[in-house]
């Protein structure tokens, strides 16, 4: 019977010669991720366990994102606690404030995931490099302690769903558009322990930018992965990148799926998720009047350098609404400095938006954006639940970069075309 | 395994992380800290009234969202003692095995038992008793490498047996 690529990468990963949806392993992982909020729990309980070396240095990534640089003096303690750990256990991969960038984003640009990895990371859209056509998940700071000790997570083989995507995106839809309007049919718990892969003709034309996006977005429908098959846009991605040796898997044609989705791309326009799931999607064509207070374009989702272009097209020689704060923050360091050098930043100042160093801040309601009562916010992040930004009774809206720019520009959700 | 006993409070389907615990409180683990603000977002208050041993019933995903674990623990260290849901979101589900917080999946349960009603869990059975009017009610048992690491008391105790730490 035929595998699937997630199958084929966990099974390589355990020493078997093929797993079961439904199988309990013990899978060897290649990069372990912890954040300013997830590591320094695991770093407490590997201390707890009595451990005194991390199973490799180099397999151990640790970046400070979230509350990043420090908000506050608890914030601080964290990050402290995480680069003392790092000294001390020697971490080759650990990346300070002013060299880092919002981990999904910054992993990949850096090469340090690849294609026919198993990675495992404690936040939830460690998902996002399923796109290089590795199996990557989220976990716990409980299973990130062990795995920094031995090396090794458990985890139970998924089944897999399979999403085609036919025929040819209309203007302004991205990647983040194609996963909204799936998590909108399928809902957020549609994918429920499940492996989402991607594939179709729309698929393979889609660039890297937008296939991290949702490969990102997979855990919003409840999913264990998400997953894009390697092709040519994906080697030419890696190719300059990889320190060190990567292997490709495809599924094979006889593999067997739970469930098999097809969509035609010609259905999809650019999707407005509404408060406060990121289930509760509408096309942006029937999307009423809803005045805005705030934009924010970055995130994991939505903050590379495609993200930051189409915003530049859009807002080029525009205001931002009055009414309107604008924020917007270049995933890594290496995007900011391309977005300088594009005049992407240039365009954005001149349009009166506020422009942030690499921070997943407001995404969490963290800091550097924060909503009060009543506010609304347009964002290209992937999530909008109650209090995401900030106090309960503000409210969240995703879209993708174009949609946020022009809602930007125009004070209340706006469609990209009437720009 | 243990028997818990306790009273029920009800939440719906999708309670997600940020709900259980808001981002904006974590800057901190500490446990106590954290539990201060569990669920305030949906049931302000929620934390000053619970009991020790108060019991969650929820419906469809439960702890979908972020992988931070901080929302069991906060959940643990209000006093609650266990939670039955119709399903939970994965990572969740891994978190609260790994910290030692027993959660169960029984849909029917879900769906017959009341906010305030006291009932009786045997984790080793799966069995699930109103204590009102005797219904009881089965949940599905763990698999058995789940009910080691359950029995080892959570995964550091595991992963210390094995590594002999
Ligand atoms: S940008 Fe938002 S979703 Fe992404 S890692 Fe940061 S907090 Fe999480």
């Amino acid at each position: 019977m035929g595998r699937t690529i997630t199958e084929k990468i966990l099974a390589a990963h355990a020493g078997l010669a093929e797993v079961h949806p439904g199988e309990l392993i013990k899978a060897k992982v290649d990069i372990a991720l912890g954040n300013d909020v997830t590591a320094p729990l695991a770093i407490d309980e590997f201390e707890k366990a009595g451990a005194q070396k991390v199973f490799d240095p180099n397999k151990i990534v640790l970046i400070p994102d979230h509350f990043t640089p420090n908000k506050d003096i608890k914030s601080a303690q964290l990050c402290l606690k995480m680069r003392r750990f790092a000294k001390a256990q020697g971490l080759r991969h650990y990346y300070e404030v002013g060299r880092m960038g919002i981990e999904h984003a910054f992993l990949p640009e850096q090469g340090l995931v690849l294609p026919g990895d198993l990675i495992i990371g404690a936040d939830s859209h460690t998902c996002t490099y399923g796109a290089l056509g590795a199996f990557a998940t989220g976990i716990g700071s409980t299973d990130l302690a062990a795995a920094m000790i031995t090396g090794e997570v458990w985890l139970k083989v998924p089944e897999s769903i399979k999403f085609i995507f036919w025929g040819k995106l209309r203007p302004w839809v991205s990647g983040k558009d194609l996963i909204l309007y799936t998590i909108g049919k399928i809902g957020v718990d549609g994918a429920l322990y499940q492996a989402m892969e991607f594939v179709g003709e729309v698929m393979d034309q889609l660039d890297m930018d937008s296939r991290f996006t949702m490969a990102n977005m997979a855990i919003e429908a409840g999913a264990k992965n998400g997953i894009i098959a390697p092709d040519n846009i994906t080697l030419a991605y890696v190719k300059s990148r990889a320190q060190r040796n990567f292997k490709l898997y495809q599924s094979d044609k006889e593999a067997s799926y739970k469930t098999v989705y097809e969509f035609d791309a010609a259905d999809i326009e650019p999707q407005v998720a509404f408060p406060s799931l990121p289930a509760n999607t509408m096309p942006i064509s029937q999307v009423p009047n809803i005045s805005i207070d705030q934009v924010i374009i970055g995130s994991c989702t939505n903050g590379r350098l495609s993200d930051l272009r189409v915003a530049a097209q859009v807002l080029q020689g525009h205001k931002v609404h009055p009414d309107v704060r604008l924020i917007i923050i270049p995933a890594t360091q290496d995007i900011y400095r391309q977005a300088l050098i594009a005049g992407y930043i240039e365009i954005f100042l001149d349009a009166q938006a506020v422009i942030s160093t690499p921070t997943c801040g407001p995404c969490l309601g963290g800091h550097m954006g924060v909503l009060a009562e009543g506010e609304r916010a347009v964002a290209t992040t992937n999530r909008n639940f109650v209090g995401r930004m900030g106090d309960s009774r503000s409210e969240v809206y995703l879209t993708n970069p174009a949609v946020a720019a022009a809602s930007a520009i125009m004070g209340r959700i706006a469609n990209p075309e009437e720009i | 395994m243990k028997i818990i006993e306790g009273r029920v409070w009800k939440f719906g389907d999708n309670i997600d992380t940020d709900v259980i615990i808001p981002a904006r409180y974590l800057n901190t683990s500490d446990p106590e800290e954290l539990a201060k603000h569990c669920m305030e977002d949906i049931d302000s208050g929620f934390s000053k009234k619970v009991r020790k041993g108060d019991l969650i019933v929820a419906g469809d995903n439960f702890g979908c969202g972020s992988s931070r674990e901080h929302a069991p623990i906060a959940i643990k260290a209000a006093g609650i003692a266990g939670i039955i849901a119709r399903s939970f979101a994965r990572i969740f589900f891994r978190n609260a095995i790994n910290i030692g917080l027993p959660i169960i999946e029984c849909p029917e349960a879900v769906d017959k038992i009341e906010s305030d009603t006291l009932i009786r869990i045997d984790l080793s059975s799966g069995l699930i008793t109103d204590i009102r009017n005797g219904k009881s009610y089965r949940a599905t048992p763990f698999p058995p490498f789940m009910q080691e690491l359950i029995a080892a008391g959570g995964l550091m105790n595991y992963v210390m047996l094995q590594q002999r730490l």
